[in-house]
């Protein structure tokens, strides 16, 4: 399938290029049916990645990239049934969003975020599948997951251990704070910075030069310098299961979903 | 730390400009959120544009209960 029209995603394929486009209001927020229609889209990945050299993923929406995972449909879910079968039904889902984030990590596509506004969470944990990330100057990125006794689920912090350094990944976990596109392309996350609204234009522009290269060479560079951390993304999962099955879990969930204060992504 | 005008100004300027709010309704005691009516996405919106412009580091913890353009300043000077 060539062209898709989702309720929460589209794509489109020209001139070898695969667009993504996220398209969900408010913020993009990842719940069910954007993980269903992820999944579709790399259910399609491999028929696609035969006519394409690269993929960029982006965000239709003004107010950013993704905020994240759904939190007031997660709360929901556990007002509807309970903390402890909602636990239970975690490690499924982390399975399936696992799946697709591995096969967009790993994909024989030379693979471009271009992010603006909010780059938060599970929206964070998508760009950094990513090989490259280009950021608007007003893109902000954030881990906030410690605020409701959870680490990120979705492979963030594997990734960013391998894409930058241990000391990094300590301080945005273990501060929560969010930091801005000029301080991600300091510290090597983000490859370009480019004025507001340029993101996409700066992303088609990289595909275009990938072009140029032998797309059997730039699959075995990729292969080579990019391995799935397999081990530590389980582990990941596993330690986000038992936290999980904690109480504060739910009660930082309800403070989130029914807080009226200015700032709630604030620890 | 007494705050230096030039930083408040340029941040009521910066303000009015990004969230399209004539400049002359803004004052520097004035509850930001309500001012601008902005809501969390947006204060990081203006938080990047500070960040942006000042050349300046501001973890946005360091925000928490700030909510007038004067304390946002002092905030900011003491980055400078």
């Amino acid at each position: 399938m060539k062209q898709f029209q989702g309720q929460t995603l589209s794509w489109d394929v020209a001139n070898g290029v695969i667009e993504l486009a996220l398209h969900r209001e408010p913020c993009n927020e990842i719940g069910a049916l954007t993980t269903e229609e992820l999944e579709q889209f790399v259910a399609e990945l491999g028929a696609l990645s035969r006519e394409a050299h690269a993929l960029i993923i982006y965000s239709a929406l003004k107010s950013g990239f993704c905020a994240g995972a759904d939190l007031r449909e997660l709360y929901r879910r556990i007002q509807q049934i309970g903390r402890v079968e909602v636990a239970k039904e975690i490690r499924s889902y982390l399975g399936r969003i696992h799946h697709v984030m591995n096969a967009i990590d790993s994909c024989p596509l030379t693979t471009i975020a271009a992010v603006h506004g909010v780059v938060f969470g599970g929206g964070f944990e998508l760009a950094l599948t990513c090989d490259l990330m280009i950021a608007d100057r007003m893109a902000r990125f954030c881990f906030p997951e410690l605020r409701l006794g959870l680490i990120p689920g979705f492979g963030g912090i594997p990734r960013l251990k391998r894409d930058l350094g241990n000391s990094v990944v300590r301080d945005l976990l273990l501060t929560g704070r969010s930091f801005n596109a000029t301080k991600a392309q300091q510290i090597g996350l983000v490859s370009q910075v480019v004025a507001e609204g340029e993101a996409l234009r700066a992303a088609r522009a990289t595909a275009t030069q990938i072009a140029k290269f032998d797309r059997s060479t730039a699959i075995a560079a990729k292969k080579f310098i990019k391995p799935i951390p397999y081990q530590e993304l389980q582990r990941e999962i596993d330690i986000f299961c038992e936290l999980f099955a904690q109480p504060a879990v739910e009660a930082g969930l309800k403070k989130f979903v029914e807080s009226s204060d200015a700032q709630p992504y604030l620890p | 730390m007494p705050i230096a005008n030039q930083t408040l100004d340029e941040i009521l300027d910066l303000a009015a400009s990004h969230f399209k709010v004539p400049r002359e309704k803004l004052s520097p005691d004035e509850d930001f959120f309500k001012a601008l009516g902005i809501d969390s996405l947006q204060t990081l919106d203006l938080l990047t544009k500070l960040e942006n412009h000042f050349h300046v580091e501001l973890p946005d913890y360091e925000l928490q209960g700030v909510s007038d353009f004067r304390t946002l300043a002092g905030k900011i000077q003491a980055r400078l």
